[in-house]
């Protein structure tokens, strides 16, 4: 009963989802509505689940001295920082348990506590880490974009075109081309590379990975895959 | 024999650093021309008329703001000045902070902008696809109020909205999922919505093959190129125009060090025979 209840409402789940969407009247539309609105309130639940769990991980790291433990410490002091004070003093327009917080705002250059750290640590924090990828890349792209087979010298020719047409240094390059050789201008040569080679490639993968998604839901819907309750 | 050594990465890394850094301090001015894509997706605003209301969702965080921020203004002024009525919403919890921003910049070019008329905000719902496929059944049921709390039947804007009949179109700014093939899978593909967007340069070329003849998407706006060409086209020179420059120098060193990578590795190639 333990296993086959969940396998049952699964089913019958995912079957009304299914036959909904070719008759979408009642008592179909209905029930998937309701099951929609259903999904949307465990959603909701699965945001306070995740930062449960995220307290929990990096509690136990703390109490067990795991590997790199101290990161935990400061992840666990900004999560009850921004909680905190996004509780007592709201954020942007919306009010705390203490009101608006004027007299602290006025001390943080007009802006509530939670949104003078989000806009001044969090944002620029973030946009660090995605910038740290130029640094990398430079890094990963000297040591591994080698022309060792016809394969990936076909991939190192593309790639510098495609990294010269999509700035404006391409333009810049081959704009003093006459327009009968205008196919030979960079920024062209990047587009015809993405319109169609990548795009082809790109498609395969999608037909690939929505023919793999159709073939696991129905797996999942017949209960022949039986992972997700825990067991393999 | 002795082989030729790799590079330090130190060096890598510090060329990066000035080649990002020095044409930010001293502009080169490189000429921005505009491509296709763009160019559907600024028509699509361009051609839609005065008074419509229209979606455009904020579904990234700061992490990729660099690249989708810039776009994301120039979106917004552009419609803005077309008179469009925009519902805001976001997918991603950061997106709210998103777009405050983006009005709070925008807000002495318009000051004449009424919320609830003019605009609203509705804020991030969780969800993602199954929410927007709700979204095209029953609007009121996923957003029943907007972000301050007021209900959307006491909002103008949103007099006659219930679903996505009276919406002319979708805008996303996605760096992930939910975002861009969301909103092509649900606005477009199953009410016919028509849907436009910008990503990141990285996630551009997954994209692209919505960019087709049955205009699953109207144009795609691709990283800062795709920003900097849409501020040429609304002819509001940003962020993204300035930080062209940048963005060129640092693909040309990336360049210089993969051709300097693969003299290296043939030269040992030879060494080795």
């Amino acid at each position: 009963m333990k296993n086959k209840l969940p396998l049952l409402i699964t089913f019958m789940a995912g079957i009304i989802v299914i036959v909904s969407d070719f008759i979408p009247h009642r008592p179909f539309g209905t029930i998937s509505g309701t099951i929609e609105e259903w999904f949307l309130i465990i959603s909701g639940f699965a945001i306070i689940l995740g930062n449960l769990s995220l307290f929990k991980v990096n509690l136990n790291k703390i109490q067990f001295k795991m590997e790199n433990w101290q990161y935990s410490i400061v992840t666990l002091f900004s999560f009850i920082l921004m909680v905190v004070l996004g509780v007592l003093w709201g954020m942007e327009t919306n009010a705390g348990f203490l009101g608006h917080g004027e007299s602290i705002s006025s001390f943080l250059g007009d802006k509530k506590p939670f949104d003078y750290l989000f806009d001044n640590v969090y944002q620029n924090l973030s946009a660090t880490m995605f910038s740290l990828l130029a640094f990398f890349i430079a890094s990963a792209a000297y040591r591994a974009f080698i022309g060792r087979t016809f394969e990936s010298k076909l991939l190192v020719v593309s790639a510098i075109l495609v990294m010269l047409g999509r700035t404006t240094l391409g333009t810049y390059l081959t704009g003093w081309l006459p327009n009968s050789l205008d196919f030979l201008h960079l920024p062209n040569i990047a587009s015809f590379i993405m319109k169609y080679p990548n795009t082809a490639g790109q498609r395969a993968i999608m037909i690939g990975a929505g023919l793999g998604i159709i073939g696991s839901s129905i797996r999942i819907i017949l209960g022949i895959e039986r992972s997700y309750l825990g067991g393999n | 024999m002795a082989t030729h050594k790799p590079l330090d990465r130190r060096i890598i890394f510090l060329l990066i650093f000035l080649g990002v850094a020095l044409p930010l301090i001293f502009t080169l001015g490189f000429k921005i021309e505009t491509t296709e894509n763009v160019e559907k997706a600024f028509n699509l605003i361009e051609n839609t008329q005065s008074g419509s209301r229209v979606i455009i969702s904020f579904d990234y965080d700061p992490a990729s703001k660099p690249e989708l921020h810039p776009m994301a203004k120039a979106v917004v002024e552009h419609a803005f000045r077309k008179k469009h009525k925009i519902i805001f919403t976001a997918f991603w919890p950061m997106g709210i902070s998103m777009y405050e921003d983006i009005l709070g910049q925008l807000a002495s070019e318009f000051p004449d902008l009424k919320y609830g008329e003019d605009y609203v905000t509705l804020g991030y719902k969780t969800g993602g696809q199954v929410t927007m496929q709700k979204m095209g059944k029953n609007f009121r049921n996923v957003f029943p109020s907007d972000q301050l709390g007021t209900l959307v039947s006491e909002l103008p804007i949103m007099d006659g909205i219930y679903n996505f009949d009276n919406i002319s179109y979708v805008f996303t700014l996605s760096a992930g999922t939910p975002g861009i093939k969301e909103w092509v899978q649900i606005a477009h593909d199953a009410y016919g919505v028509k849907t436009s967007g910008g990503v990141t340069a990285v996630s551009a070329p997954a994209i692209l093959p919505y960019v087709n003849d049955q205009e699953q998407l109207v144009g795609l706006l691709g990283g800062l190129k795709g920003a900097a060409e849409y501020e040429l086209l609304i002819g509001s020179p940003g962020t993204a125009t300035s930080g062209m420059d940048a963005q060129s120098i640092a693909h040309l060193i990336i360049i210089i060090f993969i051709v300097i990578g693969n003299i290296n590795y043939y030269i040992n190639k030879r060494k080795e025979i």
